[in-house]
């Protein structure tokens, strides 16, 4: 057992010895390699991250939503629903809310505004994101103009920018008091914009759905669980379009890689020769190879894989934070949390050193099956 | 279809497999029509210049497919919140009618591919390749089966569809396939138990016999394998039930999360181990009076006998102990 | 020893450039005794030796060693009995540049699985019989001739085999350092050790400790007498 180890480190330290000696062409390989890892595992790594926060952030979300439905399309829906709804079996609790989208022609951006009492704001008092304080300088005691539903404009004092921390779900933001909205929208009493529905077992929230849609065939629930899930499939999905279209540079780097080995200098090939004739078999040679190969894998892993934590989770990723955040006008500035599993990794070592050692396979082969008789002939 | 990361993952690992696969059964067939040791030809040079290739492919692609197996299991398992009611990789399995059936050829494959390493690594023992023949034959007759899996597995992820929202309704068109994870088939836990250590007890009586003895290496193989399969029912029946401490929780993936402290890697891990090791046994045991073999492969046997009876022992010694240390009582 | 029957060798066969470059050899070399293969360039002398050294294979005809027949052993088992038996010595001392003298002369028994430290010390041992423990860590390419020449030999007797091959040793020394050499092949005769050499040298093949003296020309041997 210990020849076999006594072994490899021998032929390990010789393959670290041959890689220092060859030290321009395999400079060229790992960087180019460390290049594919770092560009695949910062993809990785931003989706992975932004999934994680889509299930921290929506886990405060309410279970349930139920909106009207009009000709398919989303409509204001009657406060007197409530009553019946309350009424089945399981239902804790059901409140109306109030919120929209404002489209602001000044930045060309949407804002969303929403109504919530605990703030009991003012009338004409307003809560802002981070976002629109920025773009519009609505800081704290300042004042804004928004256009209501029929043309004509309303003032409104900034109360309070919302805090950075939630600046992910709040950067567009504005909390505004029930009245204000009514009046900016022209939503008349009795309407909201949809429910929200508490259910005091999580496992009879589809029961209870059903149930809603049973009573008020014009209504839509929409389950938590159900926008997670699609919250999920579209960042999984992004991410994967971006790992194909880098599945060209993937191909170039393995055709590199296997260019690299294949092309086997002079010196290397006597070198082989000398080996093969002081006493090395060709597994021995097949054998160095692989050592070889490990240690640029290794080398062009970690260096790409740290490199890309700190591309994702320092510099928030701006590299291609575009394709997978979505388009918008007005950014959240957030740091992503952390986050690094064993199983990311795998992916990476699958899409990585996988393909390349099996790239050099042949190569290797070639160079350890080199006959020394050749060599005794120089 | 699902498209995530790891999925084309596992894709790209597939194809790579098969197609060293394929490659290494293309120069197989040469190798077992032309092969000539006493010749000393130049086809012969070439053809044991081609070997060493053939072995590294396939060894390659071997190591992939035991640690593609695991990579699989974990991805099924996080799929699982892409459909209603999956708990775990059960539910992921569920989803379509191809999903079991592709991890049972993994598990299956990886057998297969464990007991080939072994074949080879003694063939490259023997000073004229004794194990030569049937090593490639061996891959003719695996070559398929990875092949299947292949396809199967595609079939699976191009079949998954994540229940997400429709436009019109919300939840109640979601589609309703995959059910419940809790209960998969569970056998009557009585006598299964008794079977259980019946079967674990003959394991390691008749393997301490092959290795004091040499002989009766085709029974160890054989047990090992019933060996396999009884452990495996049982832990679904009843050594599950005692890790969840819950009597209705029979899942053998749930035990992969992290809540469990990933244990199932290493009950399956040593399962997998001592299977092969066993198996291993059973597939050297013609070639006891081989001429180039005498004095290696009977050291080869008794190690992997050894091997093969710690794996077992580990697999047992923890179940026993959860299930002592567990909360539940039956 | 070493025994070749009917030993063929052929390069390129059935091209145009075919050419035969061993032609039915028989050959027996005695165990502890020098055996000398001289003859003109081309007479096949470095061929033979790479034969006789287990090297490369004949194209017909039979090899033993020590009784054992070695033509049809599969390369990977030729190899290891080779590195065990053999230390080769050659006309291009053939060392690895980049490296150090001391990891060139390890370098043969890698594969053997000795301890890297245990290893170190033996090959320290041979550079110390050969007064070149100072140049230990020196680049080969720095040494001159005669150092090369001694590197090659410690490199070859690192995994202590019991036949030394060499190959126009003397090609690159002169006289002081010929007969110098012929003193160091005295020390391995009289440590049992098997010796054969090709050379053309008068130096190597007129020295007293030369037990046999094979004559070659054109790819057989004209005449197998003592010296």
């Amino acid at each position: 057992m210990s020849h076999i180890v006594n072994k490899q480190r021998n032929i390990l330290d010789f393959a670290l010895s041959s890689l220092l000696r060859r030290k321009g062409k395999n400079l060229a390989l790992v960087t180019v390699y460390t290049l594919v890892v770092f560009a695949l595992a910062s993809v990785m790594f931003f989706t992975q991250a932004l999934k994680k926060e889509a299930t921290l952030v929506l886990g405060a979300t309410p279970e349930l939503i139920v909106q009207k439905l009009v000709a398919g399309r989303h409509d204001l829906i009657p406060v007197s629903y409530i009553g019946k709804i309350k009424k089945i079996r399981g239902v804790a609790g059901v409140e109306p809310r109030l919120w929209g989208y404002y489209y602001d022609p000044l930045v060309r951006a949407n804002y969303t505004l929403l109504v919530n009492d605990k703030f009991k704001l003012p009338p004409q008092n307003i809560l802002v994101g981070a976002g629109i304080a920025r773009v519009r300088g609505a800081y704290r005691g300042r004042s804004i103009n928004f256009f209501s539903y029929d043309g004509k404009p309303l003032t409104f004092r900034v109360r309070g920018v919302l805090s950075l921390e939630s600046e992910l779900l709040s950067a567009d933001l504005i909390m505004i008091s029930p009245a204000d909205f009514r009046r900016l929208f022209g939503i008349p009493e009795g309407y909201a914009t949809d429910l929200t529905v508490h259910v005091r077992n999580h496992k009879e929230v589809a029961t209870v759905a059903a149930k809603i849609q049973q009573f008020f065939p014009d209504t839509r629930p929409i389950l938590r669980d159900e926008i997670l899930r699609t919250y999920k499939a579209v960042f999984d999905w992004r991410s994967s379009i971006v790992i194909v279209v880098l599945a060209g540079a993937l191909l170039a780097f393995l055709i590199f890689a296997w260019d690299k080995a294949a092309g086997l200098s002079a010196e290397e090939r006597r070198e082989i020769g000398i080996l093969k004739a002081i006493g090395w078999e060709t597994s021995d040679v097949l054998q160095l190879k692989f050592w070889e190969g490990l240690t640029v894998s290794l080398t062009a892993f970690l260096v790409g894989t740290i490199l890309a934590y700190v591309h994702v989770f320092w510099a928030a990723a701006p590299l291609f934070a575009t394709v997978i955040k979505g388009w918008s006008t007005l950014y959240p500035n957030f740091r992503l949390t952390p986050f690094l599993s064993f199983y990311q990794i795998a992916i990476l070592f699958f899409f990585t050193v996988v393909p390349y050692t099996v790239a050099t396979i042949i190569p290797s082969w070639r160079a350890a099956t080199i006959d020394p008789d050749q060599v005794m002939r120089t | 279809m699902i498209f995530s990361p790891a999925i084309l993952a596992l894709f790209v690992g597939s194809l790579i497999t098969t197609g060293l696969l394929v490659a290494a059964a293309f120069f197989g067939v040469q190798i077992l029509r032309h092969w000539d040791l006493a010749s000393g030809s130049e086809l012969q040079l070439k053809l044991e210049r081609q070997t060493y290739l053939v072995s590294t492919f396939v060894a390659y692609a071997f190591a992939f497919e035991l640690l593609s197996l695991f990579l699989f299991i974990y991805t099924a398992d996080q799929l699982h919140t892409f459909f209603v009611g999956a708990m775990c990789a059960a539910g992921s399995l569920n989803a379509n009618s191809w999903g079991y059936p592709a991890i049972i050829f993994r598990i299956f494959n990886c057998l297969l591919a464990g007991t080939w390493l072994i074949v080879n690594y003694t063939d490259n023992k023997g000073y004229d390749y004794p194990l030569i023949r049937m090593k490639y034959v061996l891959l003719l007759v695996i070559a398929p089966f990875i092949l299947a899996e292949t396809v199967v597995q595609a079939h699976y992820f191009f079949g998954l569809e994540p229940e997400v929202i429709t436009s019109c309704c919300g939840a109640l068109f979601s589609v309703q396939g995959a059910s419940v994870a809790a209960d998969i088939i569970a056998f009557p836990r009585g006598p299964l138990e008794i079977i259980f250590a019946a079967t674990m007890i003959l394991v390691l009586a008749w393997g301490l016999y092959s290795y004091r003895t040499g002989q009766g290496g085709y029974v160890f193989a054989a047990a090992a394998f019933l060996a396999f399969l009884i452990s495996l029912m049982s832990f679904i029946s009843f050594i599950s039930i005692y890790i969840y401490e819950l009597p209705t929780h029979h899942c053998p993936f749930c035990v992969l999360q992290q809540e469990y402290f990933f244990i199932g890697y290493l009950y399956f891990l040593t399962l997998l181990a001592g299977t092969i090791t066993g198996l291993g046994v059973g597939i050297l045991n013609p070639y006891r009076q081989t001429a180039s073999l005498q004095g290696i492969l009977p050291g080869i046997q008794q190690k992997l006998i050894l091997a093969s009876l710690i794996f077992f022992g580990s697999f047992t010694a923890i179940a026993v102990l959860q299930i002592i240390f567990s909360n539940l009582r039956m | 020893m070493i025994e070749l029957q009917h030993i063929r060798k052929v390069f390129n066969a059935g091209k145009p450039n075919e050419h035969v470059a061993v032609d039915d050899v028989s050959l027996g070399i005695e165990a502890g005794k020098v055996t000398v293969l001289t003859g003109p360039s081309g007479s096949g002398k470095t061929t033979l030796l790479s034969l006789l050294g287990c090297m490369a294979r004949p194209t017909s005809g039979r090899i033993r060693l020590r009784d054992r027949e070695v033509t049809s052993l599969p390369a990977r088992f030729l190899t290891e009995i080779r590195r065990k038996t053999f230390g080769f010595i050659f006309q291009q001392y053939n060392l690895i540049q980049g490296i150090s003298v001391l990891e060139n002369v390890m370098l043969p028994a890698y594969p053997n699985g000795d301890g890297f430290l245990q290893l170190k010390e033996r090959a320290g041992e041979l550079l110390e019989l050969f007064n070149l423990r100072p140049k230990a860590y020196a680049k080969v390419e720095w040494l001159s001739g005669g150092e090369a020449q001694r590197t090659a030999i410690a490199r070859a007797l690192v995994n202590d085999p019991q036949v030394i091959i060499a190959d126009e040793p003397t090609a690159h020394l002169d006289s002081k350092l010929s007969r110098e050499l012929m003193e160091i092949v005295s020390t391995f005769k009289a440590a049992g050790k098997t010796i054969v050499i090709a050379s053309h040298d008068p130096i190597v093949y007129d020295s007293p400790v030369v037990d046999t003296v094979v004559a070659m020309r054109d790819g057989k041997i004209i005449d197998a007498g003592a010296a």
